[in-house]
Parts: C-alpha cells; structure tokens; sequence
C-alpha cells in the first residue's frame, strides 16, 4: 500500500466532457458565413436604427427582430475601453500579460471585445484607432477569431464624446 | 395588503478558501442550524426553504438543491431554487420574504452558498462562444473595462479604489466570521500588490470563499413572539436589464438607478444619505463602492468617489458601508448577496457584534450579478413601518 493511499480522500478530480452540436440560426450563420469570407456584418434595428454587430437576430433593448438588410462593416475603430490582464484562465490561450479591449468598429452602435496586439502597454489608452489584423485567409473559418487581434492605427485619436455612450 | 414580515433568524458560516472538513450538505447544514438556533426554532417550525446559488457550473453539480434539500429541511415541503447569477443571495431572500408578505407561508427558511474549492470560477465565467473571442479570463476581466469608464467620467483619484480595499479588510478585522483577516492591511500593501486585470490590483479584488448563509422569515404575528430583536423588513426591490444593447450604460446601469428610486420610495424614503444609518453593498471590486453609492443614489453622478475620500463610508462615518469586511474580505458567490442582506438585519438587531454601527435602526442591503445586469435591494428596520 503506498503512503498517498492511508491519506484522507477529501477531493476527487473526476473531469466530464459533453459533446454538442451547436446551432446557430438564421441571423448568426450568415453573420458566421460572411465572417469567413472576411466580411463583417451588422444590422439595423427596426426601431431605433442603430447596428447591431454582431447581429443575433433580435434587438435586447426593444424585442423586436432584426431581419433587414445587413450593413457591412469596415475593420477599423475605436477602442473605447480595455484592462492589461495578467490572470490566467485555462481556455484563454493568450500569452500574459495582454490587453483585453472593447472596439466600437466604424459604423457600429455596439461593442466588441477582442484582444490588442503589436503596442506597447504603456502606450495604451481610450480613443485609440484600431484596425484589425486577420489570420492568413486559408485559416479563415466560421469564427470571430479570424481576427487575430487588433492594432493600432496611426491617426489621431477619436474623441471622447464620439464613443463615451459605449461604457 | 401584504403581511409584515420580520428576520427573525440568521446563520452564517465560517468563510474560508477551503472548508473541505465539509461537505457541501454540510455546508449549507452549518449555517441553516445557525440560523435556527438565532431563532429559538426547530427545523418543524419551517413551512417551505428558498435555496439559492451562482451558476451550476462553478461546482458542476447540476440542479444541487434536488441533493441538498434534505440537509435543510426541505423535505416534503415547498421548495423553490432562485437563481440569478451574483445578485442571487440578494433575490433568494426576496423571494423567502414574499413568501411570508404574500400570506402563502407564515415562516420560510432560505440558505444561498458557493463552494469554490470545489469548483473554478474563472474557467466557468470564461467561456469562448462562436460570436466572440474569450479575452475576459474572469469577473475581474469583465469588471476592469468598466472600472477604467468610471475613473475617465468622474475623474476619481486613481488610490479610490486601494483606500476602500484598505477600509473594508480593517472591518473585516471586527468580523471573526470573514475569510480574510489581513492584520498588516495597509494602504502601501494595496497599492504594491500585482496588478491583476489593470486597472484592479490583488489586493483590490475579493478573495474565492467557501461558505453559505440563511435567514428566517415569519410573519407579524409570529415574528412578535420572538425574544430577539426583529429586523423589520420595509421594502424589497429587484431589477434587472439585457447585457448588452446599444448605448447601454455599462457603468452606471438604468437598472440599479431604477431599483433605488423604487426601493426608497416603497420605504418611504426622501434622503437616503440621512435616513439610513449604514449599508452592505456588493463590492467584490474596491471601486464598485463609489460607483455603487452614485447607484443607490447616496451621490451625485460622479461623485461617489468623494464619499470614500471624506471617510463617509467607515465604520464611525455618517455611512458606514460594508461593516462586516464586505464581498472584498469573504466571497462565497452564491451567498455573498445574502449576506449583504443578512448583516444589513444584523445592525438593526444590534447583533453585529464588533462591527455593529452603533444606535442602526435602518440598513440597506445590495447585490448585484452578471454584466452588472441583476440588482436586488432591500430595507430593514428596527421599528415596524
């Protein structure tokens, strides 16, 4: 009998996996599909107007769907707040430290969170100009993460009152 | 008319990273014998339990009340489990007391609890949906973003947040219950520690608890044949908004502004800085205190920040917030609502102990959970409205 087995058992890591398939629906898949092809979808609300990006098929704020036209969006904005994390989490796999940022894309009413690369911490701040950087096309697939990362733009920063309803 | 109803019993467990001599049965039993023994009662005395947690998730047991309802007397009585995400301690012993306001049951039992050593927080909070990327590794990474939006609106000193880190840790030294007594807390000692998501230090974020915390309701007349003071309760609110829409208020959400105006004005309430005595406020982050007390409306907007500078908000303060240490200085998720509940009608009761604010007759207390999307309040008093 080894000396580990007279201990007392008092936690028992027993990991369980679950399996499925995820459906996205309508409104979803063709935000998903067009993503593969590098193109970023939003869509107006019916009511207020305002771009929802990404869109999901129904506006939280008024309940109504989203079902017209899609608008397409460029891949640059403004970055309208972040944190410098330093915390691991086991499905994130991000080196540390990195910046966690949420990006108002040109032309959107919502934000965005992604990750931002190639800067400086210091050199860090609200109102930044953001451009995304995408994986090699041959990687792209049904996902958000065919944008590596963002980074910064050389141009002017946006001003505060252009983004600060987005906090 | 609703019934009045009184707290009229209140059990707490130790909180600790580990209470592994536990199970989680026994955990919950802990603070459910507590509260009975708080209030002269036996478990036959209980008409229905209210039983609340955070996500499934966090402990992966799913549905846990179906296995738990033995250890708190819930068998072959009504039982009902509440959840909504961090604020839910707070909406469970809403839902037990409307029990009793309703005239269904004349006294209910409820319990809320969080064993995070046997789960893991971060990886649950942390999951990567097709839609976006996962960058925001925990509540912290959610929270920061905001954090920094309410430093660049109020134009708050940037030590805020490490001096209510310090205040609540040296209230938690008052609170044999905390999990965290840091007896060499200091305002160098936060202000050194890592940053963790920038801008929220260590030191500046609570720590993961195991432990569970239960209150017994009853109805006027029952809750008058108590020996103990009663906690009066004077009103309950929640409220509670989407994640995410356009042009949503991620700081300052309009559901906790609404929550407070209906709150206050339930109790009967013009000046909630003058009228109530003292607070337990959901803060798991050191600057959610001054925006919380802009929330609940004891500040102006922008303002909050000043109330922690002026030292309104220590114990000897004219508000004394988060007496028992806090969220910062014990956090149990699921119970960590509750107890902001359960220690505002500790003060009123004149039961808190070392950390009892002397002379409290009203006490507010607030949860809050998910995208800072779920609020629920409630006013006790030691007098009846």
């Amino acid at each position: 009998m080894s000396d580990e087995a007279t201990e007392d058992l008092r936690v028992l890591r027993m990991p369980v996996e679950l399996d499925y398939t995820y459906s996205a629906g309508r409104s979803a898949s063709r935000f998903l599909r067009a993503i593969q092809e590098g193109k970023l979808l939003g869509q107006r609300c019916p009511v207020d107007g305002k771009v929802y990006f990404p869109t999901r098929g129904a506006c939280p704020q008024h309940g109504m769907p989203i079902d017209g036209e899609p608008v397409e969006l460029p891949d640059t904005g403004t970055l309208v707040t972040y944190s410098i994390v330093r915390v691991p989490s086991a499905n994130i796999p991000l080196e540390l430290p990195y910046v966690a940022v949420q990006v108002l894309l040109d032309g959107a009413d919502t934000v965005m969170m992604h990750v931002l690369g190639e800067c400086d911490l210091e050199t860090v701040h609200m109102g930044m100009r953001v451009r995304a950087k995408w994986k090699p096309k041959e990687e792209w697939s049904t996902s958000v993460a065919n944008i590596l990362y963002f980074v910064p733009l050389d141009e002017p920063d946006a001003a505060y009152d252009s983004y600060k309803e987005h906090i | 008319m609703a019934e009045l109803t009184g707290v009229i019993g209140i059990g707490q467990t130790k909180y600790a990273a580990k209470r592994d001599e536990l199970s989680m049965p026994g955990l919950l039993r802990e603070a459910a014998e507590r509260a009975l023994e708080d209030a002269e009662l036996t478990w036959k005395d209980i008409d229905a339990v209210v039983i609340g947690k955070a996500p499934d998730m966090f402990e992966g047991v799913m549905m846990p009340e179906l296995f738990l309802v033995d250890a708190i007397g819930g068998a072959y009585k009504p039982m009902l489990r509440v959840h909504t995400a961090g604020s839910v301690g707070g909406s469970t012993a809403i839902v037990a007391a409307s029990l009793v306001q309703s005239g269904v049951h004349d006294r209910v039992l409820t319990v809320a609890f969080e064993k995070q050593s046997e789960s893991n927080a971060t990886w649950a909070l942390s999951i990567a949906l097709p839609f976006s990327v996962a960058t925001v590794a925990g509540a912290g990474g959610y929270f920061a973003p905001l954090v920094r939006g309410y430093i660049r609106r109020s134009g708050a000193p940037e030590d805020t947040g490490i001096r209510v880190a310090v205040k609540d840790r040296e209230h938690a030294l008052k609170n044999p219950l905390a999990h965290l007594h840091l007896e060499d807390i200091s305002f160098e000692k936060v202000a050194n520690s890592p940053m963790l998501w920038d801008p929220i230090r260590y030191l500046e974020t609570c720590p993961s608890s195991d432990g569970a915390c239960a209150m017994i309701f009853a109805n006027e007349k029952l809750a008058d044949r108590s020996d103990k003071p009663v906690a009066w309760v004077h009103a309950t609110e929640m409220k509670s908004e989407p994640t995410m829409f356009s042009g949503r208020d991620q700081v300052m959400p309009r559901a906790i502004l609404d929550n407070a105006k209906s709150l206050y004005k339930k109790a009967g309430i013009q000046n909630p800085r003058e009228e109530i005595d003292c607070a337990e406020i959901y803060v798991p982050f050191s600057w959610f205190e001054p925006m919380w007390m802009e929330g609940m409306l004891f500040a102006p907007t922008n303002e909050g920040w000043k109330m922690t500078y002026e030292g309104a908000t220590k114990l000897g303060g004219d508000l004394p917030v988060n007496c028992s240490g806090g969220v910062l200085s014990s956090n149990p998720i699921g119970a960590s609502g509750m107890i902001r509940f359960a220690e505002a009608a500790l003060q009123v009761r004149g039961m808190a102990g070392e950390h009892q604010v002397e002379g409290a007759k009203k006490a507010l207390g607030h949860a809050y959970g998910g995208g800072s999307q779920y609020f629920s309040t409630c006013i006790v008093c030691s007098e009846k409205p």
